[in-house]
């Protein structure tokens, strides 16, 4: 059996005495797309966080590639902290988009994606160059290298930064709500950018409440809240006929939530048919 | 008393003789001051518990202490603790020492403006710290902090003239001299607040440049 692209056991996060993580246990293969859901303060973002460790955690492991992530092998309850450039070597594998972007804005586009591959992994930089004009080509944005990121839409720097985490030629990816910032109508350009990457078989792992989106393109949908995985399946399975309580009742909310006019009882959605829980959402996104 | 314009003219070249030296103590230690307030910026904000307590001390022992009494305390007490150092070199660490305590506070909360997400950004590309410090953070943080430090600089330019109280004949001291000698205090006076102010303008205009050159970010 080969080794899953990431490998998430026992973890378990805690912010002071406030517990965000209390024991996940989540392994993605090479190139599947995993989508996670669920209400705000379910840990899923922290959860993104502790896989390239930009947050420590205080139990379990993950491994990413084959390689542990901050803390070696447990021996005897004791956990060793990993070497600071073992973990800056392995981040360069582990690519992240974030919610608020966090593109360099002293940088051009082009110098924000040619900074870590040439300033980290000392690439040359005519090949890092050639690599970013191809990918921003990708993202439509190849009439943008020389622009600075505040003179972007929100959605045109979204796309920069995923090209940005590209240009690092990562084993995965992790999305971390991000689209969450974005005006509506910029809302499908980058995930139209997210879809490519995942019909190329990128792994992905993906926290949104693009529900159409998890439902077009997650191999596997993640339902966390309160810090723990509540179910996992497909997203026929989540969508169409969620097991758990707490699921049909977050899917619930969330569609009288996300449709401001719905209807204040709207029916569960049933474990039988192939009733369309969101038709808002997939609206305007069959297409692309 | 009445302003004199042949004193005022006559006391140019001995002016003109001190603003040479208040300027370079002042290049001298604005360049120095730069360098102990970055590193002790960084030092405030460092992950490194000891690194911190040693910029809060420097910063807060600084700050605390008038200038005037700095300066006199490294012009008395260095000899006696066996270090002997021209007066001009007196002059430079008093004035880089004290313009350095408030650059650190300076940088220090410029680094603290840049937002989170940017270190977060740095290091998940495989920046290591220093690496995410030195290329992402501090351009942003200088780039916002160059006002607060133009306005230091100039202090510091001013602060300048308390090193007439030390065996340097500074551009202050130059005026000192030449009102003994010519017996009229308003003559040479205008002069030393013309070279003062002569000197300032090209600080500001500087800064002007600068702030320019980086509007962006």
């Amino acid at each position: 059996m080969t080794e899953p692209m990431v490998r998430i056991w026992n973890l378990h996060k805690s912010y002071g005495r406030n517990a965000v993580l209390k024991g996940i246990d989540l392994e993605v293969s090479s190139g599947e797309v995993v989508v996670i859901i669920g209400p705000s303060g379910s840990g899923k973002s922290t959860l993104l966080s502790c896989i390239n460790f930009l947050e420590p955690f205080e139990a379990g492991s993950v491994k990413v590639d084959g390689e542990y992530v901050g803390f070696g092998p447990e021996r005897d309850g004791v956990r060793v902290r990993l070497p600071e450039r073992q973990l800056d070597r392995l981040r360069t594998r582990i690519g992240i988009v974030f919610q608020q972007f966090n593109l360099f804005p002293h940088m051009t586009v082009l110098e924000n994606l040619i900074e870590a591959p040439v300033h980290v992994k000392r690439e040359p930089r005519e090949q890092a160059v050639a690599r970013a004009r191809a990918l921003l080509g990708r993202v439509g944005l190849a009439a943008k290298e020389t622009a600075y990121p505040g003179q972007l839409s929100g959605g045109q720097q979204q796309r920069v930064a995923i090209a940005r985490a590209l240009c690092m030629d990562p084993k995965v990816m992790l999305f971390d709500e991000v689209t969450s910032a974005l005006d509506p109508e910029l809302v499908g350009e980058v995930l139209n950018v997210m879809r490519d990457l995942a019909r190329d078989g990128m792994t992905m792992i993906a926290v949104t409440h693009e529900m159409a989106f998890a439902r077009d393109v997650a191999d596997r949908v993640v339902f966390m809240d309160g810090g723990v995985i509540v179910e996992q399946g497909t997203p026929e399975q989540i969508f169409g006929a969620p097991r758990e309580a707490r699921t049909r009742a977050f899917l619930r909310k969330f569609l009288e939530q996300g449709d401001g006019h719905g209807p204040a009882g709207a029916p569960e959605p049933s474990p039988t048919s192939d009733f369309v829980p969101f038709p808002r959402f997939l609206e305007g996104t069959a297409g692309a | 008393m009445d302003f004199d314009l042949s004193i005022f003219l006559a006391s140019l070249p001995a002016l003109l003789d001190g603003a040479g030296t208040t300027a370079k103590l002042a290049f001298v230690s604005i360049a120095l001051g730069l360098c102990v307030g970055i590193a002790g910026g960084l030092a405030r904000v460092s992950p490194l518990r000891p690194l911190n307590w040693l910029a809060a001390g420097y910063v807060t022992m600084i700050r605390g202490v008038p200038m005037l009494v700095t300066l006199l305390f490294l012009y008395y007490g260095l000899p006696s603790a066996g270090i002997q150092l021209s007066a001009f070199m007196v002059g430079v660490l008093a004035l880089a020492l004290t313009n350095g305590a408030y650059v650190t506070e300076i940088v220090r909360a410029g680094i603290q403006s840049v937002d989170l997400g940017q270190m977060r950004a740095a290091r998940s590309l495989g920046m290591s710290y220093p690496q995410a410090m030195r290329r992402i953070i501090l351009p942003q943080a200088l780039r916002r902090v160059l006002p607060p430090i133009t306005n230091e600089s100039i202090t510091l330019l001013k602060n300048t003239a308390l090193v007439s109280t030390i065996a340097l004949t500074d551009l202050l001291r130059a005026g000192l001299e030449v009102m003994t000698w010519q017996a009229n205090t308003f003559s040479p006076f205008a002069g030393v607040a013309l070279f003062y102010l002569v000197m300032t303008l090209p600080l500001m205009a500087v800064t002007r440049r600068l702030e320019r050159r980086y509007r962006i970010a």
